[in-house]
């Protein structure tokens, strides 16, 4: 008869039904309610001038209108050296949006994610988090005021397993000090029972409770992007920054994260932003998109919108042929116009070398 | 401790207890190695198995034990090299002698002069973790390793020059050779001659009991809040920090909680000898430690007891050959070193362990269809 039970057998009895929809039950929970962002942009611009002054506001969902915005970036920079790696960059992100950062490689996005987690410190511009600007903030602090992020190459705690590498997140909901960690007093007992289960809880929403035991760095690639997902939602952020979540899933995995994203979304009622390259994804679940080119904003807007831009699409397939001979030619022009005028110019002034030497 | 493991061999077997989470097989077997050599040792001294020589040993090898413990929190948990053990070590065995000259006389009770020593080292090196730790923990990789080993110099040093005694019931210290104040003083420590005079009040049993203390700590950091901190901030620095673990904070817990414990160990080590002088905790002393927890496995908390175990006995067995020593040291390391990081290798050996076994695999199999029945059962 053992009165302690075992800690697996523990695992068995947590009670997860009331952790809301099942993982399995998830496509009728979306058809039912459709939040899917296209009809709510109303009245966004053609087309976003990316000198126009600070005026965000049109670029939030509907639904978000009426609540002070999660994020509001106000002309972001960076500089690393001389290099202007970011620059001008505005966003409104509203209480309970998916918005989609896009742009080709080395655009700037994950630099973008990590001045607004103080990865880096931006050069120029103001962050306002939640209300707050989180000047002099550090990496820490943002999460703790509630932003959580994932990186494009996976950073996990590779040789701790599933199950801890979720309880590390909940690290501040933790409510025991060092000396009950060091002596396992009945405190510690009882609040790491609290966390197994709210860890499964987690673990649920991607289905991942059978893999709880296992070491982190052990999991299939797109097993380790999920778990990289839940563990930034474990800190209870109010904002989740995605960086590529998508990369290096095969097509169904990609369908199963977008519902996931929105269930994750509308579940714990946050604001998602997320990079990504994988178009499906992207103008699948975002409510808003950014397009960045060469650190630059070249459009706004909603997903159709974006998908029609000629900027957008010339950023990422390159110019049309015939706009390219049309430039090419002008090109040439100019050429030849400033060489001519160089020539005239020598002339005129006449190089004293060259008139001494035919003076001889 | 014990009445933990025997609860646990008694309520579901031996074998169950080895066969949960990664944690509890480590305390079980960790315990059960300590208690098992424990029973050894004292059954062979007992029975004049074991010469004089080597029961002088008995306790700095529960000394040596209880530092590979502690130093692979540091080490093996939170993944910082540092070569400065010896020098809270230090720190503990002299601050400890020092208590148990003062309140031993008035005490008549010696386990509790012993404990109150004990307590009172392991705070002293906690406190001196402490304030190396702030400075030094923004550090890492080689350059932490180069400031600990400094510090660990820097601390034997200035216990070669650091003087203290009891004058008429009063505690006098000084520098160097300035000693007007304590010339007639009952001298306890005299700068690089050390601590003389010391009531040797260390025996096996408390060897065993810091042994037990320490393996129960570290494994339950290990097994906290804070060890998942601590190992999490080891695995992805960055990670760490974007879900809001501090990263200075927790790396100075896992050093400070060392160095109380290396105190308590260094403490006993101090309490075991009539004499001790400063040399002891030079720079050797912790590149030792540090081998214990190499040649144990870096993170395997049994390994570093098993390797400190070893290695301190073997020399003693072997004095003869005394002038081979360190080659032979050395030897073994490169050995041991080619060995752990050769997979052909590895795999080989456990191929012929799998051989040497053949009856082990099949009553695990045995145990785990008796699980699943019971589970249905219970189902």
């Amino acid at each position: 008869m053992a009165d302690k039970k075992d800690m697996r057998n523990e695992r068995r009895d947590i009670d997860i039904s009331d952790s809301g929809h099942a993982y399995e039950n998830r496509q009728e929970i979306y058809y039912n309610d459709n939040v899917g962002g296209r009809a709510v942009f109303v009245d966004s611009k053609e087309q976003y001038a990316p000198d126009e002054p600070y005026n965000d506001q049109v670029f939030i969902p509907e639904k978000d209108r009426g609540k002070a915005p999660i994020l509001e970036v106000k002309n972001l920079g960076i500089d690393f050296g001389g290099l202007t790696a970011v620059d001008n960059f505005n966003l409104t992100l509203g209480r309970t949006e998916i918005g989609g950062l896009i742009g080709p490689n080395g655009a700037g996005k994950t630099t973008i994610f990590n001045m607004l987690t103080k990865v880096y410190e931006p050069t120029r511009g103001e962050i306002f988090f939640d209300g707050k600007s989180t000047k002099g903030m550090d990496t820490v602090d943002i999460n703790k005021a509630g932003m959580a992020r994932t990186f494009q190459n996976i950073r996990l705690f590779d040789k701790l397993t599933v199950e801890e590498n979720i309880k590390v997140a909940l690290h501040h909901t933790t409510n025991y000090g060092l000396i009950d960690g060091m002596l396992h007093t009945p405190k510690y007992r009882h609040e790491e029972f609290r966390i197994r289960k709210e860890a499964m809880k987690y673990l649920k929403i991607f289905g991942m409770t059978k893999t709880a035991d296992y070491r982190a760095g052990s999991l299939p690639y797109g097993a380790q992007r999920r778990l990289e997902i839940m563990r930034a939602l474990a800190t209870k952020p109010k904002l989740l920054l995605l960086d590529e979540p998508a990369a290096g899933m095969n097509p169904s995995e990609t369908t199963e994260l977008m519902d996931t994203i929105r269930e994750i979304r509308d579940r714990f009622q946050i604001a998602v932003f997320l990079i990504e390259h994988d178009m499906s994804l992207v103008m699948g679940i975002c409510e808003g998109i950014v397009v960045l080119n060469y650190g630059r904003v070249i459009a706004k807007g909603w997903p159709e919108e974006i998908q029609s831009n000629p900027k957008v699409i010339e950023a990422y397939l390159g110019k049309s042929r015939g706009k390219m001979e049309e430039e090419e030619e002008k090109e040439k022009n100019d050429i030849e116009a400033a060489l001519r005028k160089g020539r005239l110019e020598s002339a005129a002034s006449g190089k004293p070398d060259a008139a001494g030497k035919v003076g001889e | 401790m014990a009445e933990r493991i025997l609860k646990n061999i008694s309520s579901r077997g031996l074998k169950n207890a080895l066969k949960g989470n990664d944690y509890r097989k480590e305390a079980t077997i960790s315990y059960a190695i300590l208690i098992v050599g424990f029973i050894l040792l004292q059954a062979g001294a007992a029975t004049g198995l074991i010469g004089h020589n080597l029961q002088g040993q008995f306790v700095p090898i529960c000394v040596y034990c209880s530092l590979a413990v502690s130093l692979n929190l540091v080490v093996g948990i939170s993944g910082e090299l540092s070569l400065g053990h010896a020098g809270f070590m230090a720190v503990g065995a002299f601050s400890g002698i020092l208590v148990s000259r003062i309140i031993g006389p008035s005490l008549a009770f010696e386990p509790a002069v012993v404990l109150i020593s004990m307590l009172f080292g392991a705070l002293m090196a906690a406190a001196a973790g402490f304030v190396i730790g702030i400075p030094i923990l923004g550090l890492r990789g080689d350059y932490l390793a180069i400031v600990t080993l400094a510090f660990g110099e820097i601390i034997r040093n200035l216990m070669n020059v650091l003087y203290f005694g009891l004058d008429n019931g009063r505690l006098r210290f000084a520098f160097n050779h300035s000693i007007e104040g304590i010339e007639n003083a009952d001298r306890i420590i005299t700068g690089a001659i050390g601590a003389t005079g010391t009531k040797t009040m260390a025996t096996f049993t408390w060897g065993l009991l810091l042994c037990l203390f320490t393996v129960f700590v570290v494994l339950n950091i290990k097994n906290s809040k804070q060890g998942r901190a601590i190992m999490s901030i080891r695995d992805n620095r960055i990670a760490g920090e974007s879900i809001g673990l501090d990263v200075r904070k927790y790396k100075l817990m896992a050093f400070v909680v060392s160095a109380a414990l290396a105190g308590m160990a260094g403490c006993l080590f101090g309490l075991n000898y009539s004499t001790l002088v400063p040399v002891k905790f030079n720079f050797n002393t912790s590149v030792l430690i540090l081998v214990f927890v190499v040649l144990g496995g870096v993170g395997n908390i049994w390994g570093g007891i098993i390797a400190a175990a070893l290695l301190t006995v073997l020399p003693e067995a072997f004095r003869q050959f005394a002038d081979y020593r360190m080659l032979t040291y050395a030897v073994v390391l490169i050995l041991v070193m080619i060995c752990t990081y050769n997979p052909t290798l590895k795999a080989r050996i456990t191929g012929i362990w799998s051989k040497i076994k053949p009856f082990k695999k099949q009553s695990e199999s045995k145990g785990k269809g008796k699980n699943k029945k019971g589970r249905k059962g219970a189902a």
